[in-house]
């Protein structure tokens, strides 16, 4: 924009005011979610307010839920969500992550697009569909392998008290069907993560004679880090939150017990088995479930944050 | 502005509209309006099937009902977002405030028997007591051998072995509440019994119990466990084809849940003035001691006038003619005296 020898610049510089007006949409869209979810928690904690005057800190740590003696407990279904989504991690990250590897690392391209949309599709399956599977076919299966693990473990003393006896309804069958549900998530994410990885990065790992292990252990996974926990992340919100599979088959028994093979409840599922009869303090309980959930799901989530930024620290720390 | 009188104009002719209707006399073929209903699901087939047949006479008409649970129906009603609601139970005096359309009528509809379901390959007839099943449902009693279920069932004693499983409901259900409530008025501790759990639409069951959703998830356990035992609305436990204890009643009596026998324990229970009523646990010999009643709650007052008489007409078809469908859809017509004092009640829904 000197002199009248240079060419038109498709910029003119002229375009500060479209810069602001852009600054401020984006602001506003972010600042939308804020406000949302400020609205959500003030009126749910506002609702919820009768069951947590009348319980006090008994809401979390009292087990005793008997709406007929104004009785609101909700460490077992606090305890049932915590333990059905940590199963469901346990089976569905190595898996998600292995299928990612597989697909960005192992396979020949042509191959990639097929298998993609084949783990792909299992995220578009309604959960209740997973729910029905599970209670008509997965859950009747399941006991004879649970009887077997069972007795296979039973003179191990510690293992004893994990794998007991079962009827098919219980912590574990509903962590499988969550492992089911979350996996296709994990994996598309974890995918495009592991995806970013520069050729570059990866071609000067082999030159300097990594075999393709050594290269996925010291340059994929610490470039996709972050990426992952953050995948894993969004697939244990859709764990904790998961409400009628859950419902169907973790056998709605107000139980806290070792073994993964009993059954138990989770603080969605309770939700919405009770609603439709619940009124008064039973119904402020309820809701109060949805925010002890809804906390839990943020502590987590900050939790994984921190990590994230102390092993990040400490390997550039390293450098 | 020429959106303004378009607008203006489709308003000024709906109201003519509604005016017509509200003018042109009581004449059945009149009737407009919507009536939009939720509540208890345990009557829900019946009022469908009956809904159904309503509004084929009455086309301009629109009746919904969208089940849910009594206790929405009643959350629905106080809020003033249903016209009528479904209700197993009664509304406990501390939350008639919380009503705001103010007075409000119970109007008794169908009655049926809760079964309880088992699991007993070879046994077709079993009986049981309140106590016994009280203890059953405590886990107390815990195997099919055990002497209270063996001295009230000599005849198949050598059949009645292995361990009981319990099977109850995941979800809060006015079955579930007239189960309990039956339990505690036969066996609770005013009783002189020893059931514990007290009553409600959802109580503290043992641990070591099943649960399933809806009916259909409790029917489904019993069906796919040896030895299970469950309590079951009597129309799904009649379309699963399970087969149903007979229960001692207060005469002492073992009586087989029958429609039949559902009837004779309304006839026997006393009615108040509000027209509730209370059939579980009834007197008479001939009677089924776990029947449950069901209720639809309405304003007195109502918005309108086409609304009223839209309400009066449908709650009048409810309790004379679908009377007659209501066995065809495996619940039993409430008494004649009960309908009768129910139908007389209609004059109090009124329009301002």
């Amino acid at each position: 924009m000197t002199g009248a020898t240079a060419p038109p610049a498709p910029f003119t510089g002229r375009g500060g005011r479209a810069d602001a007006a852009f600054r401020y949409a984006t602001i506003a869209a972010g600042l939308v979610v804020l406000v949302v979810l400020g609205a959500i928690a003030v009126t749910t904690v506002r609702r919820a307010l009768p069951a947590f005057d009348l319980m006090g800190f008994r809401f979390l740590t009292s087990s005793r839920w008997d709406p007929n003696a104004d009785q609101f407990g909700a460490k077992a279904f606090l305890y049932g969500s915590l333990v059905a989504s940590a199963i469901a991690l346990l089976i569905a990250v190595p898996v998600s992550i292995g299928i990612a590897l597989f697909t960005t690392q192992v396979v020949p391209t042509r191959w990639r697009r097929p298998i993609i949309y084949t783990v792909d599709l299992l995220a578009v399956v309604p959960s209740v569909v997973f729910g029905l599977w599970g209670i008509l076919v997965f859950a009747k299966v399941v006991p004879g392998f649970y009887d077997n693990i069972a007795s296979a473990v039973h003179p191990i003393p510690g293992l004893r008290s994990l794998f007991g006896s079962s009827h098919g309804r219980s912590y574990m069958t509903a962590g499988v069907i969550l492992a089911v549900m979350i996996t296709p998530i994990i994996t598309s994410l974890a995918r495009e993560v592991i995806d970013t990885c520069s050729p570059s990065d990866r071609e000067g790992a082999y030159a300097l004679g990594a075999t393709r292990w050594e290269m996925i252990c010291g340059v994929v996974l610490p470039h996709a880090k972050n990426g992952l926990v953050g995948a894993v992340m969004l697939g244990l919100g859709r764990a904790m939150g998961e409400t009628i599979a859950v419902a169907l088959v973790i056998g709605s028994a107000n139980n806290i017990s070792a073994n993964l093979f009993a059954s138990g409840d989770a603080l969605p599922a309770r939700i919405a088995n009770e609603w439709g009869e619940a009124e008064g303090s039973w119904r402020a309980a309820l809701i109060g479930l949805a925010v002890t959930l809804f906390a839990v799901t943020i502590l987590v989530n900050l939790l994984a944050a921190f990590i994230v930024s102390r092993s990040t620290a400490k390997s550039q720390g390293a450098r | 502005m020429a959106m303004v009188s378009i607008v203006a104009i489709v308003l000024v002719g709906l109201l003519g509209l509604t005016g017509c209707g509200d003018d042109s006399g009581s004449g059945t073929d009149t009737l407009g309006g919507r009536l939009n209903g939720s509540g208890a699901t345990f009557p829900k087939t019946f009022y469908e099937v009956a809904i159904y047949e309503f509004l084929k006479q009455h086309q301009a008409t629109t009746i919904t009902y969208s089940g849910g649970g009594s206790g929405k129906g009643r959350t629905d009603l106080q809020e003033n977002v249903v016209d009528w609601a479904g209700s197993d139970g009664l509304v406990k005096d501390a939350d008639r405030a919380k009503y705001k359309g103010g007075e409000f009528l119970y109007f008794p509809t169908v009655i049926a028997p809760i079964t309880v379901a088992y699991n007993l390959s070879g046994i077709s007839e079993l009986n049981l007591s309140p106590a016994t099943i009280a203890k059953i449902f405590q886990r107390e009693v815990t195997a099919w051998d055990d002497p209270a279920i063996v001295a009230e069932n000599p005849k198949v004693a050598a059949k009645l072995k292995g361990g009981i499983t319990v099977a109850h409901r995941s979800d809060g259900s006015g079955t579930t509440e007239n189960f309990t409530k039956f339990l505690e008025k036969a066996v609770g501790t005013n009783a002189g019994g020893a059931w514990k759990l007290k009553s409600g639409s959802t109580v503290d069951w043992p641990a070591d119990t099943q649960a399933g959703n809806g009916n259909a998830g409790v029917s489904q356990i019993v069906q796919d466990t040896k030895g299970a035992v469950g309590y079951v609305d009597y129309s799904d436990a009649v379309a699963t084809e399970m087969k149903f204890a007979a229960v001692a009643n207060k005469t002492g009596a073992y009586v087989t849940p029958t429609l039949a026998s559902a009837s004779a324990a309304a006839e026997g229970a006393k009615v108040n003035d509000d027209l509730s009523y209370d059939p579980l646990w009834a007197d008479g010999a001939a009677s089924y001691p776990i029947t449950a009643p069901t209720w639809i709650l309405v304003y007195a007052k109502q918005g309108t006038a086409t609304q009223a008489e839209t309400l009066r007409s449908f709650l009048l078809y409810l309790l004379t003619d679908a009377q007659k469908l209501a066995d065809s859809v495996d619940y039993a017509a409430i008494p004649a005296s009960l309908a009768a004092r129910a139908i007389t009640q209609l004059d109090r829904i009124t329009a301002p």
